[in-house]
């Protein structure tokens, strides 16, 4: 919800949505970002010190 | 027996100290659209309710995180109320050996949890009686200091008397001396401002249905950005929604701290009553303005009126008086206000016996009014004019 949250602040489009199964078995988050925004992205979260498994390239 | 007719259609409540009523519509509505718009558990499913609900806590974290002077929303670990929240820290923190030290006006739900790992042989503990208002000193402080201190645990401002410990004179020291520094703000969240950066306070217990006006059964510990967290233990383990593959508790904040559902509905309320003290005209000053302006005009008016008042707040404190009327027991004033005048106050040891114990009111205790933003001049008046006919046997 932080990085939701830290995302729209810096206009990064964004949705929230459950994890894949095929990325993890957690019950939480991932967020998706276009591909054009990830370097951004990755950046505002680092930013504030926002802690994240991993980025991942959907197809 | 007497009544004062206009009351029965016009309670007066003054036990805001024990939790605050009423709520400002916000809160109340706030918990109604959780229950019946949203409804799900945040953090587990990914559905677009269990987002709502995710957004609805995450909103709450943050207000309270800017409310208290923290910069990461996630140091804001809910739970029940403050004597949760201080069962976690003391018990989380303290180590076989430890020693602590803490003062003369601590609430039971410090000292309890103190004296019950004393018992168990864990830690030692020194009680610093502080002047006569219980107040403690740096000198004090020192004097009490031992090699295995690790940590000052303290009531910020008392739920007897509404004395307020200089907190950054005691955060100070604890920076100086390396100490770890646990505030219990059950009493001073909403209505003195707090700072854990300026003031060096490592975390604070705060209780979200009194001075925060949100509903019972909310409450938080907020741990500073620069406290390591692997110097304090969860209490307990279970699910969290993160990490499910993993058999051992995640290790990082707040889902080291919150195992299980949070009461969502709730921490919807609280979120709202944080929102209703930022929106106030000037935040906390109009609170403690509002407040002292209550104590004040009451205990002034009682010495005058009412024969054999003693108070044991100052006139310059912030909406908590306790007092008693010589002559009367606590208990049979508080049970004629509520009957016969629709007031609601308490009596008693307020759950703090070593606070009475050093004011001088143990056993018997105290009347204890408390009041809210929601309280009026004309209430107090109200409220002596009910005080001076019990006293006059009417």
């Amino acid at each position: 919800m932080w990085a939701v949250d830290v995302l729209n602040m810096n206009s990064i489009n964004n949705k929230l949505i459950p994890v894949p199964r095929d990325l993890s078995s957690d019950c939480g988050y991932c967020v998706i970002v276009s591909y054009d925004q990830i370097k951004d992205a990755e950046e505002f979260l680092k930013r504030e010190n926002i802690e994240f498994d991993r980025i991942v390239e959907i197809k | 027996m007497t009544k004062i007719s206009r009351l029965k259609n016009n309670m007066i409540y003054f036990d805001n100290s024990a939790t605050s009523f009423p709520k400002p519509q916000a809160v109340v509505d706030a918990v109604v659209e959780y229950m019946t718009q949203v409804g799900a558990n945040p953090g587990r499913s990914g559905h677009r309710l269990a987002c709502e609900a995710g957004k609805i806590v995450f909103q709450a974290r943050k207000n309270i995180a800017e409310f208290f002077g923290v910069k990461s929303p996630m140091n804001v670990i809910f739970s029940s109320n403050a004597t949760d929240s201080l069962n976690l820290a003391i018990k989380g923190v303290l180590c076989q050996d430890d020693h602590v030290i803490t003062s003369s006006m601590e609430h039971n739900s410090v000292i309890r949890p103190l004296r019950m790992l004393e018992e168990r042989g864990i830690i030692s503990i020194t009680v610093l009686p502080g002047d006569d208002s219980g107040i403690i000193s740096a000198g004090e402080l020192d004097a009490a200091k031992k090699n295995n201190t690790k940590a000052v645990i303290i009531n910020h401002m008392s739920n007897v008397t509404g004395v307020v410990q200089p907190i950054a004179a005691i955060g100070k020291w604890c920076k100086k001396n390396n100490m770890i520094l646990i505030l219990d703000c059950a009493q001073s969240a909403g209505i003195i401002p707090i700072d854990l950066k300026a003031d060096s306070i490592d975390m604070i217990a705060f209780a979200g249905h009194k001075g925060l006006y949100g509903p019972t059964g909310t409450g938080g510990l907020i741990i500073s950005d620069s406290f390591d967290v692997k110097k304090m233990s969860p209490l307990k383990e279970g699910g969290t929604g993160s990490m499910s593959d993993k058999t051992v508790q995640p290790n990082f904040l707040p889902d080291m701290y919150e195992s299980g559902t949070l009461n969502v509905a709730g921490i919807a309320g609280l979120s709202k009553g944080v929102e209703f003290l930022n929106n106030m005209p000037e935040k906390l000053k109009s609170v403690q303005l509002h407040k002292n302006t209550l104590q004040k005009y009451f205990i002034q008016k009682a010495f005058k009126r009412i024969d054999g008042f003693k108070s044991y707040s100052a006139s310059s404190g912030l909406g908590v008086v306790s007092f008693t009327i010589d002559g009367l027991s606590v208990s049979e004033i508080t049970q004629r206000l509520s009957d016969d005048f629709d007031i609601m106050a308490r009596q008693g040891l307020h759950c703090s016996p070593l606070a009475h114990h050093r004011i001088g009111t143990f056993p018997e205790g105290t009347v204890r009014f408390s009041f809210s933003v929601f309280n009026t001049i004309s209430e107090v008046d109200t409220a002596l004019e009910a005080l001076k006919m019990i006293r006059d046997g009417k």
